[in-house]
């Protein structure tokens, strides 16, 4: 048994989900007695692909071509596909980011492979996989089993450990071999929204709903957000009224988070909210109303307005954190 | 322009989850099912751009035969074709795309719209597999789309940030909220969508990839703490973060 773990970077960074995915196939294939292999795609990226030796992989292969400089979901997918099928992998594991999920149901098809995407837990089950994965956003959790020789893996962002160890790992590079008709569709630009961490991956996300009151008060989320380098997240109610972009919009038809500590501000908790953040490890509420929903599943609740605790939360915060 | 637009009947954002008696699938009984958000907004993107550059839409759905009404939403909206690609039985998002895939081969229409997932498996495959069943290159998680002179030029959302992204036509593209405003269906739409007809065929048959065993739900959180009320908890909140939960 052989697994090929995809690691992803961007701009000659590898993501901590990348991390994440590396250890965990690293970590799997240690429990199967099976061999673990990475795998980095890009321009410039041979110099960069050894760091995931720190993260258990010992051999990483480096498709490192000019031509891959921008990304393509078409060309990545093939190179991928190509690299796990000369390897003879049978399992391949990426991160469910936005590229690995552009990219894993493409190599799922080149590979004949079953994919069971956005998993949050994998473990050897014998000779197989188990896998299991949220649906409803996160209001239920199926184990699925992947039926097919070759199988694919996407897990989610932020579940999975990426612990920083001593391993090192030794880098082959190996060829592209794509023709310009590999790529179908190419990215032409990248803009970065605010430079703050995306809800998805940021280890602390701060939210801000209704009760904020106005797009003009989103400066204490903002604010509290910087003190602790967290990701700022909100309600669809705000999305929806225009004072926040909806790549910010935390939900069921938003995006689902599991940070280590969430914290709604002036959000009353409806279903769908929660469906998009009751995973996170410590949820803490800040509300006025003491009945309001979000207090049955937050750790950490302070009945009061967010005008007056949000300040001093992180005026506390900063002096906790000798930020000041 | 040919457009297709394929659509997924799911149930309500109100469902609460409770285990059915095969304990792998929802309790449907009292769900109320909706066009899944999503993909309303890759319907209203096709709407406009059949405004824009004129021909036809199609709006197909794979299941079974309650995923007409949903497809009664779309003829409601505006759409002129629904087609069931009809199938009783249970299929993984692979199987799903398949079928489709296999309609879309003949259909060859010029753009592919979906949604960028499901709101009741977030399984966010189906589009991609049915892009690269057909060939096609695709763009996911789509904000802004420009087709104009047979190519498209997308934005589309990554974490933190956004991306512009360029294909050729035919391509298939993955609606994401903020894309545009779906339309409400008219009073004429709705009562005009009940005489459309809607085209059924039987979806061609594929096998389970991806088997669910079991469902479940997920440990319920212990009951919630108040630290206290007003901002004199605040000190009492960052000793407990710092101290118990150890997050800072
Ligand atoms: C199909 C569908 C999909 C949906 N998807 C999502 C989704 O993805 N994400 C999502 O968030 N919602 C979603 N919703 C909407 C959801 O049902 C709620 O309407 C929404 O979450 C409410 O946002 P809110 O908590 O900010 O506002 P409200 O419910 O209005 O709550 C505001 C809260 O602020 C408190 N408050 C007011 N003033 C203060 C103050 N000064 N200090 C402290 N607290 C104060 C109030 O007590 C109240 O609890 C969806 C709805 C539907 C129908
Ligand atoms: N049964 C179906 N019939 C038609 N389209 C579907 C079906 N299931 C999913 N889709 C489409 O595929 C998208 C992604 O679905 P999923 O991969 O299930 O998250 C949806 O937003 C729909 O556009």
């Amino acid at each position: 048994m052989k697994l090929l773990a995809f690691a992803e970077q961007r701009d000659g960074a590898f993501k901590k989900s990348s991390f994440e995915a590396v250890q965990a196939a690293s970590r799997l294939a240690g429990s199967m007695g099976a061999e673990c292999v990475a795998l980095v795609i890009g321009s410039g990226v041979a110099g960069i692909a050894a760091e995931l030796g720190q993260y258990g992989a010992t051999r990483v292969l480096a498709v490192d071509d000019p031509k891959l400089e921008r990304h393509s979901n078409t060309a990545y997918a093939k190179v991928i596909a190509d690299v796990a099928g000369k390897e003879g992998a049978d399992v391949v594991l990426m991160a469910a980011s936005q590229m690995g999920k552009d990219l894993a149901p493409r190599v799922a098809v080149k590979l004949d492979a079953g994919l069971a995407a956005d998993c949050v837990a994998l473990e050897a089950d014998g000779a197989d996989l188990k896998a299991k994965r949220p649906v409803y956003a996160g209001k239920g959790l199926i184990e699925v089993v992947v039926k097919t020789a070759t199988k694919v893996f996407t897990l989610r962002p932020n579940v999975f450990t990426a612990v920083k160890g001593e391993g090192t790992a030794t880098v082959e590079t190996v060829p592209a071999g794509l023709s310009d008709s590999d790529f179908g569709s190419v990215v032409t630009g990248t803009k970065v929204a605010t430079g703050r961490p995306d809800v998805t991956e940021a280890d602390i996300v701060i939210s801000g709903g209704r009760g904020m009151k106005g797009p003009e008060h989103f400066n204490l989320i903002e604010g509290l957000a910087d003190v602790l380098g967290a990701g700022v997240g909100a309600s669809r109610a705000v999305v929806d009224a225009g004072w926040r972009p909806h790549d910010e919009q935390v939900g069921q038809t938003g995006k689902t988070v599991s940070p280590t500590m969430y914290v709604a501000c002036g959000i009353s908790g409806a279903v769908q909210h929660l469906a998009g953040m009751s995973s996170s490890k410590y949820i803490v509420a800040i509300n006025k109303d003491k009945d309001a929903p979000i207090f049955q599943v937050a750790d950490y609740g302070i009945v009061g307005d967010v005008f007056e605790v949000l300040p001093e939360l992180t005026d506390h915060l900063k002096k906790a954190l000798g930020k000041e | 322009m040919n457009i297709a637009v394929c659509v997924n009947h799911v149930p309500d954002t109100e469902t609460k989850v409770k285990v059915g008696a095969d304990g792998k699938t929802i309790d449907s009984a009292g769900v109320n099912y909706m066009l899944n958000p999503y993909d309303e907004f890759a319907v209203e993107e096709a709407l406009k751009l059949k405004e824009k550059l004129g021909g036809d839409v199609t709006v197909m759905s794979l299941g079974p035969d309650s995923h007409k009404e949903t497809l009664r939403k779309a003829l409601a909206m505006g759409v002129g074709k629904a087609l069931l690609l009809k199938d009783e039985g249970v299929r993984d998002s692979y199987g799903i795309a398949k079928g489709l895939a296999e309609e879309l081969k003949s259909m060859k229409p010029d753009v592919v719209l979906f949604g960028k997932q499901s709101i009741d498996y977030d399984d966010a495959q189906v589009g991609t597999l049915v892009a690269e069943m057909l060939g096609l290159p695709s763009v996911a998680v789509v904000v802004k789309l420009d087709v104009h002179d047979g190519k498209a030029v997308c934005e589309r959302e990554i974490e933190g940030g956004h991306e512009t992204v360029e294909t050729t036509l035919p391509a298939v593209f993955l609606a994401q909220k903020g894309l545009n405003e779906p339309r409400y269906p008219s009073l004429k739409g709705i009562m005009a969508a009940k005489s459309k007809p809607i085209e059924e065929k039987s979806a061609s048959p594929a096998e389970i990839r991806v088997e669910t065993t079991a469902l479940s739900k997920p440990a319920a959180k212990g009951a919630g703490k108040i630290v206290g009320t007003d901002k004199e908890a605040v000190p009492e909140l960052v000793r407990l973060l710092r101290e118990e939960a150890k997050v800072i």
